[in-house]
């Protein structure tokens, strides 16, 4: 796996590497050298099976990070490629190209997240929800409590207890009452 | 339950723009040719769906009545129509060990063939609009029993942005089965409260349904944007 890392480092912007595990690694690049960088460790590397796509909304840095997992069929390791893009128009280079499967995880990004994929196939279409017209619902400024409040007519009348406390009364209330 | 306290009366145009919008090209108005080689206009909302409102139909009287609800309460056929974690508690009920048609509850493939709908468990809106038109092109009278702590009050998915929280805003219920999830057991004693229902003759949820049509149709439409089918469809 080092050598790998080395080899990336030697040809690309890595800004942060972590070890996860013994077979699976993660390496920080920029986000234009993200498809790049995939398609010499498809090519070349031997990593030839893709894994998934996701992303996590860090909204504090005002980043989306995404990440790709390629998985190496005979050495058995996986290896992570990490880029931050910016949460305003999040836009990122598609890489359907490289392996057919990338293209309906962009598709459920750009539903979840906003994230637009310019050039992939079928990237407009609705995916998972039906009309949806709000926020992308995985994004974090999504306040999803509120969103049901409004609009799935919630059913008044539920109460809700501090678990701690309420295991304290329920379960050991002879403690409980002591401690009073 | 308080039907008129909430009245979202959509603005008609709205649901016009909504329902061209989201109209699958199948559906659309259009111009065909016959075998003969007429050219026909077609417009599929309006000729391959009924435009009339459901009826309320009302009980009989007296002792032709109780025979009726005796004979609906005995041969219970309910839809093969399965929702959230609940559907995999129906399969045993007709294995030996819980044998539901000792009690005279059977399952049907079709909405025509049956009288009763459970709804086993949470229900998305995409889930819920298939739900509404399965329900609707089951024949009166119809008794729907939903299951789970979800139909009740959302359950654990009571602040997801795709589930609904309470079933009895868009069709109604009959017998809740509370529980996450109720066992078969617990689903035997909701079929038999329901034969109890239908016994008493207070199993009326389809006239329920034909009373408050517009109140029901106005919730679904809250949450269901892409409207791009029949009102009422049976």
């Amino acid at each position: 796996m080092q050598d790998i890392v080395d080899k990336i480092r030697s040809r690309y912007d890595v800004s942060e590497v972590t070890e996860q595990r013994e077979n699976l690694t993660f390496v920080t690049v920029e986000k234009d050298q993200v498809v790049p960088l995939l398609m010499q460790m498809r090519d070349q590397e031997g990593f030839s099976h893709f894994v998934l796509l996701t992303a996590v909304d860090w909204i504090e840095e005002g980043v989306f990070q995404l990440t790709y997992i390629l998985n190496h069929p005979g050495k058995k390791v996986d290896l992570g490629i990490r880029a931050h893009i910016n949460r305003e128009h999040a836009s990122m280079e598609s890489a359907h190209h490289l392996w057919q499967q990338v293209a309906t995880y962009q598709r459920e990004l750009k539903e979840m997240f906003g994230i637009d994929f310019p050039g992939s196939p079928r990237v407009d279409e609705e995916f998972f929800l039906e009309g949806w017209d709000h926020t992308p619902p995985m994004r974090r400024e999504f306040d999803t409590k509120k969103f049901s409040e409004q609009t799935y007519f919630p059913r008044p009348g539920s109460k809700s207890y501090d678990p701690r406390e309420y295991m304290k009364q329920k379960l050991y209330c002879d403690d409980y009452e002591e401690e009073q | 339950m308080a039907q008129d306290n909430n009245p979202q009366h959509n603005d008609e145009k709205k649901i016009q723009e909504t329902r061209e919008k989201f109209l699958k090209d199948y559906n659309k108005k259009r111009e065909v040719e016959s075998p003969d080689g007429q050219k026909i206009e077609v417009e599929p909302m309006k000729d391959y769906f009924s435009q009339q409102r459901p009826q309320r139909k009302d009980p009989h009287k007296g002792v032709i009545e109780k025979f009726l609800n005796w004979a609906r309460s005995e041969s219970i056929w309910v839809l093969g129509f399965g929702t959230g974690c609940g559907s995999i508690e129906i399969p045993p009920l007709s294995s030996p060990r819980f044998d539901m048609y000792r009690f005279g509850v059977a399952m049907r493939p079709t909405p025509r063939q049956s009288s009763a709908m459970i709804i086993s468990g949470y229900l998305s809106v995409k889930t819920l609009k298939r739900a509404i038109r399965s329900y609707e092109q089951m024949m009166q009278p119809k008794f729907v029993m939903a299951l789970g702590s979800c139909t009740i009050n959302g359950g654990m998915y009571w602040d997801s942005y795709n589930t609904i929280n309470r079933l009895d805003h868009y069709m109604p219920v009959d017998v809740y089965v509370a529980g996450c999830m109720p066992r078969p057991e617990a689903l035997l004693a909701g079929f038999n409260q329901l034969k109890k229902r239908i016994r008493e003759g207070r199993a009326e949820g389809a006239n329920q349904y034909a009373d408050h049509f517009d109140w029901y149709k106005a919730n679904q439409k809250k949450i269901i944007k892409d409207w791009n089918m029949p009102d009422y469809n049976w």
